[in-house]
C-alpha cells in the first residue's frame, strides 16, 4: 500500500487512477489447446480493496501472479500504472504460508524487496522497522523466522510488502492456513492498515465471508477456462452481514461460484451487481 | 536431566571406554596373550613418539601432510561445491554434464594415483590431486542435492522483490538455502581427505602416510600406532574447527 498522499480517494475521475488493468487475459500452458483463464478483463483503481474470490484450483493464484510478472500471459496485456515515487515497487505481493526466508532475521526478510532500490543499509533498516512497527513486530526484528507463530510469520510476509511502499499489493489467501482466531485478528488489522495507508488491494480468498469482511469490491473468476463471472461493489462500513441486501448478493455470489449461472444471465448480472 | 548427561556424563563414558581399550591392551601385551611384534604395547607409545619428536621427523610429517591435507581440501571443496551449485541451478548444464558425471563418478581416488604420478610425479602436487578428487565428488553431490532441495516458491518471492535472474536467485536464494547441505559436505570431506592424504602418501610422497610405510617396512609398530594417533588427533581439530565455523554461519537453524 503506498503512502497516504498517493492513495487517496478523492482523486476519482482522473485517468491515473486506474492502478491496474488487465486487457484480455489469457492463459495456456500448450500452446493455445486449452486455457486456464481466458478473456479476463479488469481494472482496479487507486485505493479500492478488492477481493478476487472463486472456488480453490480455478486460476486465482495464476492470475495474480500475471499481475505480478511472474507468468508471463498468453493473451492480452497486464498494464501497471507505478507512480513516479523513488524507492517503491509498483506491485508487491504477500504469499500463502508467509515464505520468509529461514536464514534471514526478521528484519532482513522485509529488507528483501528494499536491496536494489538505492537506499543504503541504515535507510533500508529505518523503512523495514517501520513496517514492523505497523505489523506490530517491531520487538521481534532480530529474531529467526522459525521462532515466530504463523500468525507472526504471517505478518513479517505482509510488513516485508508494505515497506516498498506498492502502489499494488496483492495477497493470495495469504490467512487461509491459520487458525481462526489468529485468523480474525489479522483481518481487522488488515483493515486498519488499510484505513490507514488507503493502499490498493486484490485479495485472493475462496472464503466468500472472508471477502464480505474486508473487501470494497468483491470479483468473482469460475468456468474451464476461468474468467470473471461477477462484480460486485459491497456497501460502507461498518457492515451488517445479516442485512436482507448482503444476504441476497452472498447468495448470488454463491451461485455463481458454484457456476450456477448462464453466460447470459452473468453478463446482465455484471452490470446490476451494484449494491 | 538430558542436558547433564549430554555435558557430563558422556565425555566421561567416552573416556572411561578409551581406558578400558588401553587398559586391556597392555594387559594383554604383559600378559603374553599377544604373539612379540604383532602389536605394540601403549606404554611403548610414548617413548616412541618422543624420539619421533625429538628427531623432528613428526613435526615435518605433519607439515607435510597438512599440506596435501589443505591443498587438496580447498581445490576439491571448492571446484566440487562449485560445479555441484552450477549443475543444480542450470538445468542445461546438468543435462550436459550427466554423462560424463556418470562415468567418472564411480572411480575412486585412488585409482588416479597412476596418473597423479605420470603427471605430477611422486610429490606435493601429485598428493594434492588424489586427495582433491576424492573430497570433490563429496562436496558435488551434496551442493548438487542441496540446490535441488530448495522451496521453489522462494524463488518466487525473490522474483516478486526484484531478485529475479540467475544473479539475483543465487545470491539471494540458491547459496544461503544451500549453505546447510554444503557445510554437510564440506563436513564428509574433512575426513575423507585424512583417508586419502595416507593413501597418497604410501606411494612414497612425504608425510604421515609415508612416515607409517617406513615404519611398517623396519616393524617399528609403536611408530605406526603414533601416527595413527597422530591422524585422529589432527582429525579432531580440524572436525572441532570446522564446527565453530559452522555454528556461526547457521544460527538460523538453531
Amino acid at each position: 500500500m503506498s503512502g497516504g498522499e498517493t492513495g487517496n480517494r478523492a482523486e476519482a475521475g482522473n485517468v491515473t487512477d486506474s492502478v491496474v488493468r488487465l486487457e484480455n487475459i489469457g492463459l495456456s500452458h500448450d500452446h493455445g489447446r486449452s486455457f486456464i483463464l481466458r478473456h479476463v478483463d479488469l481494472e482496479i483503481r487507486r485505493g479500492e480493496f478488492v477481493a478476487l474470490l472463486g472456488p480453490s484450483g480455478v486460476g486465482k493464484s495464476t492470475l495474480l501472479r500475471v499481475i505480478m510478472g511472474l507468468v508471463r500471459p498468453t493473451e492480452g496485456q497486464v498494464h501497471l500504472h507505478s507512480t513516479p515515487v523513488a524507492a517503491h515497487r509498483p506491485a508487491a505481493m504477500v504469499f500463502q504460508d508467509a515464505k520468509l526466508m529461514p536464514w534471514r532475521s526478521v528484519r532482513r526478510n522485509v529488507e528483501l524487496g528494499l536491496e536494489g532500490l538505492g537506499l543504503n543499509a541504515a535507510r533500508r533498516r529505518e523503512r523495514a522497522m517501520a513496517a514492523l512497527e505497523l505489523v506490530g513486530l517491531g520487538d521481534k526484528a532480530d529474531r529467526w523466522p522459525r521462532q515466530l507463530s504463523g500468525g507472526q510469520r504471517q505478518r513479517v510476509g505482509v510488513a516485508r510488502a508494505l515497506t516498498v511502499e506498492p502502489d499494488l499489493l496483492l495477497m493470495d489467501e495469504p490467512f487461509g492456513a491459520l487458525d481462526a482466531i489468529t485468523r480474525t485478528g489479522l483481518q481487522e488489522e488488515l483493515l486498519r492498515i488499510h484505513a490507514r495507508t488507503h493502499g490498493t488491494v486484490l485479495f485472493v480468498t475462496h472464503d466468500l465471508d472472508e471477502a464480505l469482511i474486508l473487501a470494497d469490491r468483491i470479483i468473482i473468476l469460475e468456468g474451464h477456462p476461468a474468467g470473471l463471472r461477477g462484480d460486485f461493489r459491497v456497501g460502507p462500513r461498518p457492515r451488517d452481514n445479516s442485512a436482507p441486501g448482503m444476504r441476497a448478493m452472498a447468495e448470488r455470489m454463491r451461485q455463481l461460484i458454484a457456476g450456477e449461472d448462464d453466460p447470459g444471465e452473468v453478463a446482465a448480472y455484471w452490470q446490476a451487481s451494484e449494491i | 536431566m538430558t542436558l547433564r548427561r549430554s555435558v557430563l556424563l558422556r565425555p566421561l563414558l567416552g573416556a572411561v571406554g578409551l581406558v578400558v581399550l588401553f587398559g586391556g591392551w597392555e594387559a594383554a601385551i604383559r600378559l603374553g596373550w599377544v604373539p612379540f611384534g604383532l602389536l605394540p604395547a601403549p606404554s611403548s607409545l610414548g617413548p616412541a613418539w618422543l624420539d619421533e619428536l625429538r628427531s623432528g621427523a613428526w613435526i615435518q610429517a605433519i607439515r607435510d601432510s597438512l599440506t596435501h591435507y589443505l591443498s587438496g581440501l580447498l581445490i576439491g571443496s571448492v571446484t566440487g561445491a562449485v560445479l555441484g551449485l552450477l549443475c543444480g541451478a542450470v538445468p542445461l548444464l546438468d543435462g550436459l554434464l550427466s554423462g560424463v558425471v556418470r562415468v567418472l563418478r564411480p572411480i575412486p581416488g585412488l585409482a588416479w594415483v597412476p596418473f597423479a604420478i605420470l603427471w605430477f610425479g611422486l610429490n606435493t602436487a601429485g598428493a594434492t590431486f588424489v586427495i582433491a578428487i576424492s573430497v570433490f565428488w563429496i562436496n558435488f553431490y551434496a551442493a548438487y542435492g542441496a540446490v535441488q532441495a530448495i522451496d521453489p516458491d522462494l524463488y518466487e518471492v525473490a522474483a516478486s522483490f526484484g531478485h529475479g535472474g540467475f544473479w539475483g536467485r543465487l545470491r539471494t536464494v540458491v547459496i544461503p538455502a544451500s549453505a546447510p547441505g554444503l557445510l554437510a559436505g564440506l563436513r564428509t570431506g574433512l575426513g575423507q581427505a585424512w583417508m586419502s592424504v595416507v593413501a597418497a602418501e604410501l606411494f612414497g610422497v612425504p608425510g604421515i602416510g609415508a612416515r607409517m610405510m617406513q615404519a611398517s617396512s623396519l616393524l617399528a609398530t609403536d611408530l605406526v600406532v603414533v601416527y595413527m594417533l597422530t591422524m585422529a588427533l589432527l582429525y579432531a581439530v580440524t572436525d572441532t574447527l570446522f564446527m565453530l565455523v559452522r555454528r556461526r554461519l547457521l544460527g538460523w537453524q538453531g
